[in-house]
């Protein structure tokens, strides 16, 4: 895992449900691969096309409530999404990207400061943004020592062992 | 301490816990339903070889009852050969109906227990005095190999409910309106107490309507203390020694509502978020193309029942599919043995297997583009059903019956 992140801002709203992550239609699919093509179908369903290594899904309040789908974590992991930056988070789907090693980075207004297709690079232990796009700097919460190194360990998988 | 903390603190043996600190808890049941076969991939990577107990692990095939494809037959025909190769005590396969209404009658919950299921509705189990939560997959797996799993010790927001509604509003009306204060994420990372005179007075069925909800404002567990009803309802079915355990007088919540809802109209959550309230007063006149009733938060025998009222002798607006399922076979039986079954028929619905149905989109009644769809269930997101295209709106039974009538959103008389 990485300290500093570098991609393109992917910028959504309020309330991200885990339907809209990923919809239930598809819940059968067990192949990453699969799962990754439906990736944030449910509010932008050009996404799965459009986002590269390490870009940058920015939302507002809530991102993740609503199911219990270890989906939706995985579709953004297998999208090769590097961080997802937000208002707040949902209680398991905080658990559940935090178990399978994708960072999450809480940070007040963001949603508001980063425009769609802005070059934002985190810097993860120290919950610092820079807008490479406009020069702003948002400070967000510091990813902890404690989930920091579950997310190097690559997840609790291995660690468990 | 509050009863959740002393759920807590007794489930990972320490004498005091406070909001804040990580526990390990030993888990006292666990759940996997049908949408979750990676937890048994996750098992077999984190090198599980053996359950911690075969007592306390079920499977239920809920969401994808009887299998709709070839890829969810595979998933049953796999989680079926686990079951069986670990000997599982219990287990739920298609016949049986959803996991939060299917565990409480097989007398596998009790006040006290924690039970953690890969279900965001497991905050159910709430009305029975329960620590309930959801988890995914990994997390399962976690517990299927050690029997235990942490928890960050949640703060609690106290939700008051005084008052009497209006006729022929229900447990479901009153949820939806706290919702629409309180908001989708009003309480994430906490957990909700529901109580008052409204709450007390409250059966099994529409305690556990509040409790199912409590997750939509983003509550990690419900909790009401037991009332009499849900002590004769437990006792009926499990003769396990429980304790109901009680909230010290000098707890401090972390916030304290009160709702009085004298004289409160039926209500409504409209497209596409479950806080954006509004009353069935106001959604009037939305013509509808479906109506369902059904799933862990309204496809009870209650719920059911209040359908009949409205549709006995009557006939489903032609415009309109209804669509009913029972949410457990048991429920069936009862609404076949009092008659509602065949009066519904007769009134035009559609009955379904006990399941999750089209509550979740995956199949038995999903929505095309532009349609509108009045629910019993729990969610309203876009796609959720169906189509992203779609709309729907969450009422209670007795509103989604009388909106099946007229063709339209209408408030029952």
């Amino acid at each position: 895992m990485k300290n500093i992140i570098t991609g393109r801002a992917f910028v959504y709203g309020n309330n991200i449900d885990t339907d809209q992550i990923y919809p239930g239609r598809y819940l059968e699919l067990v192949d990453p691969n699969e799962i990754k093509a439906h990736c944030l179908e449910g509010v932008d369903e050009s996404f799965s096309k459009e986002v590269g290594f390490n870009d940058i899904v920015v939302a507002g309040t809530n991102f993740g409530c609503g199911s219990s789908r270890e989906h939706a974590a995985i579709a953004l992991i297998s999208s090769d999404v590097g961080v997802v930056l937000a208002d707040s988070f949902a209680r398991i789907f905080f658990r559940n990207a935090t178990n399978l090693a994708l960072p999450l980075m809480i940070c007040k207004g963001i949603s508001k400061k980063v425009n769609a297709g802005d070059i934002l690079e985190v810097h993860l232990k120290e919950g610092l943004i820079i807008n490479k796009t406009t020069g702003e700097e948002v400070k967000g919460e510091n990813i902890s020592d404690f989930i920091f190194n579950i997310l190097e360990q690559g997840g609790i998988k291995k660690l468990f062992k | 301490m509050h009863a959740i903390e002393k759920i807590l603190a007794k489930k990972a043996g320490v004498e005091r816990v406070r909001a804040g600190e990580i526990v390990n808890c030993s888990i006292d049941f666990v759940e996997i339903n049908d949408l979750y076969l990676q937890t048994i991939y996750s098992f077999w990577e984190m090198g599980g070889k053996k359950v911690y107990d075969k007592d306390k692990i079920a499977f239920v095939f809920d969401h994808y009852s009887p299998a709709p494809t070839i890829k969810t037959a595979q998933i049953h025909k796999e989680m079926r050969a686990f079951a069986k190769e670990q000997g599982l005590t219990h287990h739920f396969d298609i016949n049986k109906g959803v996991c939060h209404q299917v565990m409480p009658e097989a007398g596998l919950i009790y006040p006290g227990m924690i039970i953690v299921a890969t279900d965001s509705h497991t905050t159910t189990h709430g009305a029975f005095g329960a620590f309930g939560t959801g988890v995914g997959a990994t997390d399962m797996a976690s517990i299927l190999i050690r029997g235990k799993l942490w928890f960050r010790v949640p703060e609690i927001i106290k939700i008051e409910i005084n008052g009497i509604p209006s006729e022929n509003v229900y447990a479901k009306d009153v949820i939806l309106y706290i919702l629409g204060r309180v908001k989708a994420d009003g309480a994430v990372y906490k957990a909700i107490e529901f109580c008052g005179d409204y709450v007390e007075n409250l059966g099994v069925s529409e305690r556990m309507t509040i409790c199912n909800m409590a997750v939509e404002m983003g509550a990690k567990t419900a909790y009401m203390v037991p009332n009499q009803a849900v002590i004769d309802y437990i006792n009926a079915r499990t003769d396990k020694d429980y304790e109901i355990l009680e909230t010290d007088a000098d707890y401090i919540y972390d916030e304290h509502l009160v709702f009085n809802v004298d004289g409160l109209r039926p209500q409504l959550a409209a497209p596409h978020s479950v806080d954006n309230n509004i009353s069935v007063q106001e959604g009037f006149g939305v013509k509808i193309d479906q109506a369902y009733i059904g799933s862990c938060t309204g496809g009870r025998v209650e719920d059911i029942e209040a359908a009949w009222k409205v549709l006995k002798d009557k006939k489903v607006h032609p415009d309109v599919r209804l669509v009913i399922i029972p949410a457990s076979d048991e429920v069936q039986l009862s609404i076949i043995e009092k008659g509602y079954m065949r009066d519904l028929i007769n009134a035009g619905a559609t009955f379904n297997a006990p399941r999750c149905g089209p509550c979740l989109g995956t199949h038995a009644g999903l929505i095309a583009d532009d349609e509108v769809c009045i629910t019993s269930t729990n969610r309203n997101f876009p796609g959720r059903m169906g189509s992203n295209k779609a709309s729907i709106y969450l009422a209670s039974p007795m509103t989604v019956a009388t909106s099946a009538l007229y063709g339209y959103i209408t408030e029952p008389k």
